[in-house]
């Protein structure tokens, strides 16, 4: 599945500065869907190349990123269990940072 | 576009609760409504006029600095109220104020966005350099210094040059980008703390009336992420500003219960300290003459005997100095530790190595982050 995968408020510095990534994710094997959960944990092993805990706490984003599928907080799409569909547009901001 | 449209097709979810026309984008972590973009900066920016409307923060004809730093907060914060002066007919001069720290690789970047924000919003932008005023960039300081207590140096700094940046765009007013995320921080730090004189201090949306250049705060009751949520573009970041751990508790607590951020700064405000109470004084620096808001320290300027390994003090507080000018001292002097550790711990790790006529200092908090700072 293609998806668009943007880390913005300081979080490109842990996927080497590099804010948009275009992508291709497999549904894991076995499931039909693909939802943020899978997503995250695909995200965490082949774009994070440093720090993963800035970006990721348990098996969530680290209280303060703020995620936005296709421009929608996804606190209205279910969070962790947002289904997501070809050429998605998935956002990252942190927020935890000077300002 | 087929993507476009099959991304419509599923939003066909729940309405905004305001206009129920279009589709909610967003939570407000204020009231749960669910609504959409075009609600949400209508709303986002009528409770901030009715924060300034109920505060009384503005008076017409006043001339107003805007902190600018570059970050989101203050960013918004431009923004928000040139549209407000505008829209609601403030008839403030309002203006940009900047510092540059002299920290390569990390202000250039954000004085970029301070001075795309001038051009963008017509506001005449003053920038103040710790160059200029203190004859040390934050490069040479910690050069100097080392990594470890370099944010006492540039906090302390910072507020004092905002302070004379204002004084000299002539303003009657400061106001400042600190959201209610970076006031229920400072609440909690100061309970933490025991720092009663700052907790009482913290919640309030102006401080230093008595002073030349009062400070508000706008934002007191704005969530960081509908900030966020209002600018979400692009962000500029300060990349090794980790906001430590009542930042992340206060994320935690907002995941759980999103109310829990106003009900810290609701705590904080009905704090009584009892009126017995001694605190800390406050004046005028003895030898800048300048008036902060900031507590005074009090500088022995005696003879210092050595006992052992330590040093002791024989005679206290002669001299009254604000704390950019201890730490101004401690660096011209090539002592950069001078002023930075509490006087309990000077004496048992005898860190001050003066020689006798030197003075030393007694008697002062330090604070680790300067962005705390109210």
């Amino acid at each position: 599945m293609r998806l668009t995968v943007e880390f913005g408020g300081g979080l490109e510095l842990l996927c080497q500065s590099i804010k948009i990534h275009h992508v291709d994710v497999n549904h894991k094997a076995g499931e039909e869907k693909l939802i943020m959960k899978d997503l995250l944990c695909w995200i965490r092993s082949n774009l994070i190349k440093e720090r993963p805990e800035m970006f990721m706490k348990g098996d969530t984003v680290r209280p303060g990123v703020l995620v936005l599928v296709n421009d929608t907080d996804w606190e209205l799409s279910g969070q962790l269990d947002t289904t997501l569909e070809e050429n998605d547009v998935v956002v990252f901001i942190s927020t935890l940072h000077g300002g | 576009m087929d993507g476009g449209e099959e991304r419509r097709k599923r939003a066909v979810g729940r309405l905004c609760s305001i206009c129920h026309e279009k589709k909610a984008a967003l939570k407000r972590p204020k009231t749960l409504d669910q609504i959409c973009r075009e609600c949400f900066y209508a709303v986002f920016e009528e409770e901030i006029h009715k924060v300034i409307v109920e505060n009384n923060l503005f008076k017409p004809g006043e001339r107003i600095a805007i902190g600018a730093s570059g970050g989101k907060d203050s960013t918004v914060l431009a923004y928000v109220l040139s549209k407000l002066n505008q829209e609601h007919n403030y008839g403030l001069d309002l203006f940009l104020l900047s510092v540059d720290e002299g920290i390569t690789g990390y202000r250039d970047d954000s004085l970029e966005t301070v001075k795309r924000n001038e051009i963008q919003y017509g506001l005449p932008l003053k920038i103040v350099s710790y160059k200029e005023l203190y004859g040390w960039t934050m490069d040479e300081i910690v050069k100097a210094i080392g990594l470890k207590n370099n944010c006492t140096f540039c906090g302390v700094f910072r507020r004092q040059a905002l302070d004379r940046g204002a004084a000299l765009l002539r303003t009657d007013k400061l106001v400042t980008g600190h959201n209610a995320d970076d006031i229920a921080e400072t609440v909690l730090l100061n309970i933490l703390r025991g720092d009663i004189a700052r907790l009482g201090r913290c919640t309030q949306i102006t401080t230093g009336e008595d002073g030349p250049i009062p400070r508000c705060k706008p934002f007191k009751y704005t969530y960081e992420k509908e900030i966020l949520d209002y600018f979400s573009t692009e962000c500029i970041y300060s990349p090794n500003a980790y906001r430590g751990f009542a930042r992340e508790f206060i994320k935690d607590l907002e995941q759980i219960r999103p109310r829990a951020i106003l009900d810290i700064i609701r705590s904080g405000e009905n704090f009584r300290i009892s009126s017995s109470t001694k605190m800390p004084e406050q004046g005028t620096c003895e030898r800048c003459g300048y008036i902060s808001s900031q507590k005074f320290l009090d500088v022995v300027n005696d003879k210092v005997v050595k006992v052992g390994k330590d040093f002791m003090n024989k005679s206290r507080a002669v001299i009254k100095w604000c704390k950019a000018c201890v730490l101004l001292d401690g660096l011209n002097r090539g002592l950069p530790k001078f002023g930075i550790r509490r006087t309990k711990d000077s004496q048992k790790v005898g860190e001050h190595r003066v020689s006798n006529s030197e003075t030393t200092v007694a008697n002062f908090e330090s604070k680790q982050c300067g962005n705390l700072d109210f």
